[in-house]
């Protein structure tokens, strides 16, 4: 019993429902900004969530998570404006681009540790950046207006904020829920015990790095789907959405949520993007209180939010 | 006679200058419990790394099983049969015993790519995580976070992962270090056992283990094998005494 009724469960409870409600909420109190305000949060928790698959569970700390964003919503941008419209189209395209992406970059990155890894991920990713400025066809660093959202026939009508908004909710909650399966599987499993110890690994029978680019390749796979939303979103995309400080910003949600916490990610990009919403509506100088917070809470609540939560039950 | 389980010949790996494994050749057949003994220094952790692979020689051969081995990664030896357990205790710290153990008998049941199934509620894996477990004496232990564990169920559990993949042979190094006395009787008690089923090649510095359990010694200096000889012939040789054992030492074997 008391292992459900924990801090933790209950605010897992709470953002869950209250995501899920949210379009109601802004319908009857007309609030439209919440809405905007949270289908780019909930975009971007799928962000987190994929990049806490290969950090939190599996040691890799990738520095160039957000040029899977960019891969993705080139993908959706670029077919539009050489109009090809269907969403079944576009939307796999975007999958597998940013699949391929990774599959490349991680299997010349992985090779590396450390450090090394981070540096090698940061340059592939800021290479991504300088391609899509030189895409003078695609707008160049201005960017890419998409006219027409993603056609789905008659399935969802993603020009429909609240449909929109649900199909994002259901993108990140499917996603939560393979990265649940995946870390309780086989696979998850190498892929923790890989982290925590990797010559064991080796010594045990395991291809270590086999295990490694898979999931890296998960992950990347599935934050170009959040990439394609993201455009969408904004009907528009620039190569701003890869740019490093971006990359930077995912490691922070998923790093104050909790690493290697299934959820944390969620509790972070909340938390992270509500900060910086309210803060910047306070002051132009909001980063000058938003960088000390975040290191309060990094430095003080070791595993990020969800960690603390976890405290709460005991203290 | 039978060909030899391992087979490794004319060995050298050199680290700069320093040469840690110098011409070595080594028979162990099968069955056999084979200790390597050496002061510190004489490359004894650097050849069972060559054995297992997480080190290449520079040069020369081994053969594991009939097959030549030299240049194989350290997780294909795994799946020939080639366990190996490690002087300083590498295990995944942040996982339960049992945890551990599963992963070892999770690598050599086919692949690993599931990423749907529940890892921890396959039934074959538990039990042969929890049968390794018992047999070092671990069963109670077994939803024991490693970090939590003492020193010597480290140790215990160490030769439960290696046990876990059904190998062929056994390379220990230490496993003994650290120990207490009764820990050090159990784990003896325990290679008694294990010897019946498994080749071993044991590396230890504890004289009494060694030569209560190895049917053959290896001595090593400066990675030169000196020696190889049943344990009362080891005693006897005047070379070893003067490199390694010393006089006093024997003579309380003797």
């Amino acid at each position: 019993m008391t292992q459900s009724l924990n801090a933790r469960n209950v605010v897992v409870v709470l953002v869950i429902t209250g995501l899920a409600l949210l379009p109601l909420y802004s319908s009857i109190s007309g609030n439209i900004f919440v809405l905007t305000l949270f289908t780019r949060i909930v975009i971007f928790a799928l962000a987190a969530v994929s990049l806490n698959l290969i950090m939190g569970y599996g040691g890799m700390m990738s520095f160039g998570h957000a040029a899977y964003l960019g891969i993705g919503g080139y993908a959706v941008g670029i077919l539009a404006f050489e109009g090809i419209g269907s969403g079944f189209i576009q939307w796999p395209v975007a999958l597998l681009a940013s699949a391929l992406f990774a599959l490349v970059i991680g299997s010349l990155s992985l090779r590396t540790r450390g450090v090394y890894f981070i540096m090698i991920t940061l340059a592939f990713a800021q290479m991504a950046y300088y391609i899509a400025s030189g895409l003078a066809r695609y707008g160049g660093d201005d960017g890419l207006t998409i006219y027409k959202r993603s056609d789905f026939g008659g399935l969802v009508n993603l020009s429909n904020r609240v449909q929109f908004y649900y199909v994002c909710l259901g993108c990140l909650f499917a996603g939560i829920y393979l990265v649940w399966r995946i870390v309780n599987s086989r696979f998850g499993l190498v892929v923790q015990g890989v982290r925590s110890n990797e010559q064991r690994m080796q010594a045990i029978g395991f291809h270590a790095n086999r295990y490694r680019l898979v999931c890296f390749v998960i992950a990347g796979t599935m934050c170009g789907l959040a990439g394609a939303l993201l455009a969408t979103n904004t009907d528009f995309v620039s190569p701003s959405i890869m740019y490093w400080t971006r990359s930077g910003d995912l490691m922070v949600m998923v790093i104050l949520g909790g690493m290697g916490s299934l959820f944390g990610p969620v509790i972070g990009t909340i938390v992270f993007l509500v900060l910086e919403e309210s803060l910047s509506q306070i002051t132009e100088f909001w980063a000058l209180i938003m960088g000390p917070l975040l290191l309060l809470i990094v430095l003080f609540g070791r595993g990020g939010i969800d960690g603390w939560l976890g405290r709460l039950r005991r203290g | 006679m039978v060909e030899a389980l391992l087979s490794v010949k004319n060995l050298y790996r050199r680290f700069g200058g320093i040469v840690a494994t110098d011409d070595l050749s080594l028979d162990v057949p099968r069955g056999e419990l084979h200790a390597i003994i050496g002061p510190n220094g004489a490359g004894k952790t650097t050849l069972i790394s060559q054995l297992t692979g997480q080190l290449l020689p520079n040069t020369g051969t081994i053969h594991f099983a009939g097959q030549d081995v030299t240049r194989l990664p350290a997780y294909r030896r795994s799946a020939l049969g080639l366990a190996r357990s490690f002087q300083i205790t590498s295990l995944l710290k942040d996982f339960t015993a049992v945890d551990n153990v599963a992963l070892a008998a999770q690598a050599h049941d086919g692949h690993s790519f599931r990423f749907w199934g529940k890892a921890r509620a396959e039934p074959h894996l538990r039990k042969a995580a929890m049968a390794a477990l018992e047999r070092v004496g671990l069963g109670p232990r077994a939803d024991a976070v490693v970090s939590e564990l003492s020193h010597g169920e480290q140790r215990e559990l160490e030769l439960a992962v290696a046990l876990a993949a059904k190998p062929q042979m056994l390379v220990l190094d230490e496993p003994m270090a650290g120990l207490g006395v009764t820990e050090s009787a159990r784990m003896v008690k325990l290679l008694q056992e294990l010897r019946r089923e498994v080749t071993i090649v044991l590396v230890e510095h504890d004289m009494d283990a060694v030569f209560a359990l190895a049917d053959r010694i290896t001595v090593l200096v400066y990675g030169r094998v000196i020696a190889c000889d049943v344990p009362a012939g080891i005693r006897q040789n005047a070379e070893v005494r003067r490199a390694y054992l010393g006089d006093q030492q024997v003579a309380g074997h003797g």
